[in-house]
């Protein structure tokens, strides 16, 4: 790729290490961390499934449990004990799923063989690991034997009625029309749940509930899509809020092929406690990285509650940190969709260069990774033909900067849920413009003091700035004193803190030391 | 009397433009079964200029109508209580000096799941919405934005702390009427601790308007297209009354 706005490489390179150095005083912290959703998610990796009578689910029974029985019992993880009670019962994982469920305390009986313990376990972890490498297998043959069939970059449609067997209608029929990515988006309290529902389900308000069986029944109906189109369809849903690594393990285990995923969204834009959400981040980034699942991170969140022109910078320095957190959570490039999105004033006079600059800026300065482009949605109206016309733009600087996964915007954004129709409208919009300017783009070179260039190298120059601002005061102070989004969290505050688990001398997680091991991570 | 029609090019022409989609496939008999709903619907003409398949089972139309029916537009009341007479950022503090003679005290959260901000942040945030500033902006006034996910409860808890003349509730989610519910356990929440009048209640959202929110025992309720300055005028004058 040849550049076009002749970023300077050495502050590239510089902003990528003043990201490090605000990352690594996070890492250190989460090394020594677990949650009671880390613990969950391991223990759903091991098998623990299913619901009580009330609806709590087995994997929060168990923690719960261990809580219960002594509050500091969880520093020694929960896998240990949900192995120790299926060797004591000497059943199936499905039996001992069933005996939780109907009340049995796992804490009931006394601690086994350590060694005996760990080779149970051992043999789980394969089994899960193969299950979902296997997955992995699956969609890299299909994209390999349906190669070339997508649209560039990747048409992502979102469906949401609440109704599991509703959504995959209205996602079977957004396929059919040319989506190449369906995200189902969840029920809008899901995020602040501690916990996963359990099962199929039908009621849900804004969005549809994150339940493993509503993961197997979109899987297998965007599948037998796949097939009848000979082109793979992407199932996206979201692993932020708090339950982040149990959706990512939910998802690792279904085929799920991309998951939200911020390192930070979760603090700023739904008030969940910092240390909670950086620990949980990690484990379900490094699901997410073993299953080979594309990560969209949530930038578009600074543009929607802050001003989009003056506060790009913010974008771009969340992009950083996110990059850096990926990888040390073993995330390759490719597989980190960074956000970004179309919502300046479209009353700016020049607004179409400077979201074309920002587009281009981030496509230059992360070549490899899949961007994760928003469409506008704050200044959408009621007027819908106003609409279009907004999306026709981002549409073509989506295509001309070769974004990676594009979220269709619609024309009733502001109004309502989407029409069956408003989604064909969409898709027809895109693949118009797409295929209208295809190589517009390879003919074009910016003037070196123009207007698109300028505004990318003043925005990579402010974000800098930030960062070295951010790296003097320290990243969790920062957070506490407003210096992103404009939202101040206070450490200790937020949603999930009490859920935050501080890893003993013995603490036992197979997963992740097996995760570790499968990603190369050394910490 | 004013008797108006929906003009297209020419008065009283009555032409409407209208876009839909019918659960059948696309094709000549979709197209008619299309153009004979239009006309059930009371158009005297119908022409429908375009359809297009959307699934195998699904077909859009893009039609065009004549409609007779007019309507006495001298007898329209509009549903809108800032009407068109709101005063501007600047005016609504001069009348607060002249009028109150304190600072007005103001919360607003998005209650219930709800967890869209765009609404309350427009309406409070420093920086408002389309060149129209935020409460927060405003030196005649303290607001608090306390974001989304609010429970009813908390919100009044906090507005009695922070002695709130007015509560200002954003609903943007309303499927399942689940705004009408929120709304509805707020006043009811407020009626049982006997502080109903102790607030001026005021709603907004893109789907609630005036209508809807008096109903549901709110003193006003803003719709699409309102701005900081409108609900700041109806809440000063409304305090400026008692």
């Amino acid at each position: 790729m040849k550049s076009k706005l002749n970023l300077p490489a050495d502050r590239v390179a510089y902003a990528r290490a003043l990201a490090e150095r605000i990352t690594a005083p996070v890492q250190d912290f989460i090394d020594g961390h677990s949650s009671v959703t880390v613990e969950r998610a391991t223990l759903r990796l091991a098998g623990a499934d299913g619901a009580n009578p009330d609806g709590v689910p087995v994997p929060n029974l168990v923690v719960d449990q261990i809580r219960a029985s002594d509050p500091a019992a969880l520093e020694d993880g929960a896998t240990i004990r949900y192995v120790n009670a299926l060797l004591k019962s000497g059943g199936t994982v499905q039996a001992l799923n069933d005996r939780i469920a109907a009340g049995w305390d796992v804490m009931s009986v006394p601690l086994g063989d350590r060694k005996a313990i760990e080779a149970k376990a051992e043999e789980l972890v394969a089994g899960t690991l193969k299950r979902v490498k296997d997955n992995r297998g699956f969609r890299e043959d299909k994209l390999e034997q349906w190669k070339g069939k997508n649209n560039s970059p990747l048409l992502y449609l979102i469906v949401a009625t609440g109704n599991i067997y509703e959504d995959v209608k209205q996602a079977a029929a957004a396929a059919e029309q040319g989506a190449d990515v369906i995200a189902v988006i969840r029920t809008t309290a899901q995020s602040l749940l501690d916990y996963v529902p359990f099962g199929a389900t039908t009621e849900g308000f804004g969005g549809t509930y994150a339940t493993q069986e509503n993961f197997r029944i979109m899987r297998a109906a965007l599948d037998e899509v796949a097939e009848k189109q000979g082109r793979y369809i992407r199932l996206t849903n979201y692993a932020s809020g708090l339950c982040m690594p149990e959706i990512a393990a939910m998802g690792a285990v279904e085929r799920l092929d991309m998951m939200l995923n911020d390192s930070m969204y979760g603090i700023l834009f739904r008030d969940i406690n910092m240390y909670r959400t950086f620990v949980d981040q990690k484990f379900s980034r490094m699901i997410n990285a073993y299953a080979g699942v594309i990560i969209n991170t949530g930038e578009d969140n600074y543009l929607t509650t802050s001003d989009a022109y003056e506060k790009a910078y913010t974008v771009l320095a969340s992009q950083f940190l996110n990059e850096r957190f990926a990888f040390d959570a073993g995330l390759e490039a490719r597989f980190q969709g960074l956000g970004h999105a179309f919502e300046m004033d479209p009353t700016i006079k020049n607004g179409f260069m400077y979201e074309l600059a920002e587009a281009q800026m981030a496509r230059e300065i992360f070549p490899e990774h899949p961007l994760k482009y928003m469409p506008p949605t704050k200044f959408m109206s009621g007027d819908i033909f106003k609409g279009v016309a907004m999306n026709t733009l981002f549409n073509f600087v989506s295509k001309a900067t070769n974004q990676g996964i594009h979220l269709l915007g619609m024309l009733t954004e502001a109004i309502h849920t989407p029409f069956m129709m408003d989604r064909f409208l969409a898709v027809d919009n895109a693949r118009y413009v797409m295929n209208y300017i295809d190589g517009f783009y390879d003919d074009i070179e910016f003037k070196q003091d123009g207007i698109v260039v300028t505004r990318a190298h003043q925005v990579l120059r402010e974000a800098i700035e930030f960062m070295e601002h951010v790296e003097k005061t320290g990243m969790f102070d920062s957070i506490e004193k407003g210096l992103f989004a404009e939202v101040k969290r206070p450490k200790d505050g937020g949603k999930g803190f009490e859920g935050l688990v501080k890893k003993g001398p013995a603490y036992y997680n197979p997963f992740e030391s097996g995760l570790k091991r499968e990603l190369g991570l050394k910490r | 009397m004013k008797v108006v029609r929906p003009y297209g090019d020419t008065m009283d022409d009555g032409k409407v433009q209208l876009s839909f989609t019918l659960p059948v496939p696309d094709g000549a008999k979709g197209r008619e079964a299309a153009r004979k709903l239009v006309l059930s619907w009371g158009f005297k003409e119908c022409e429908v200029v375009h359809s297009t398949p959307l699934a195998a089972e699904f077909s859009m139309y893009v039609a065009y109508g004549k409609t007779e029916a007019s309507i006495d537009y001298d007898s329209v009341v509009a549903d809108e209580a800032s009407a068109d007479a709101s005063m501007d950022m600047d005016a609504v503090n001069a009348y607060i000096k002249a009028h109150i003679g304190r600072k007005v005290v103001i919360v607003g959260a998005c209650t219930g799941f709800d967890a869209h901000t765009v609404g309350i942040d427009a309406i409070i945030n420093m920086k408002g919405f389309n060149h129209h500033f935020g409460l927060e902006r405003y030196p005649e006034m303290e607001a608090y934005n306390m974001g989304a996910q609010v429970p009813n409860e908390k919100l009044i808890e906090y507005a009695l702390k922070v002695k709130a003349d007015a509560i200002l509730i954003s609903q943007v989610v309303t499927q399942k009427d689940t705004h009408i519910h929120n709304m509805t356990e707020f006043i009811e929440l407020l009626e049982a601790k006997g502080l109903r009048d102790r607030f001026i209640c005021v709603a907004g959202g893109p789907r609630i308007g005036n209508k809807l929110a008096v109903e549901l025992g709110f003193d006003v309720g803003f719709g699409r297209g309102a701005y900081a300055n409108d609900v700041a005028t109806y809440i000063v004058k409304k305090m400026a009354e008692k």
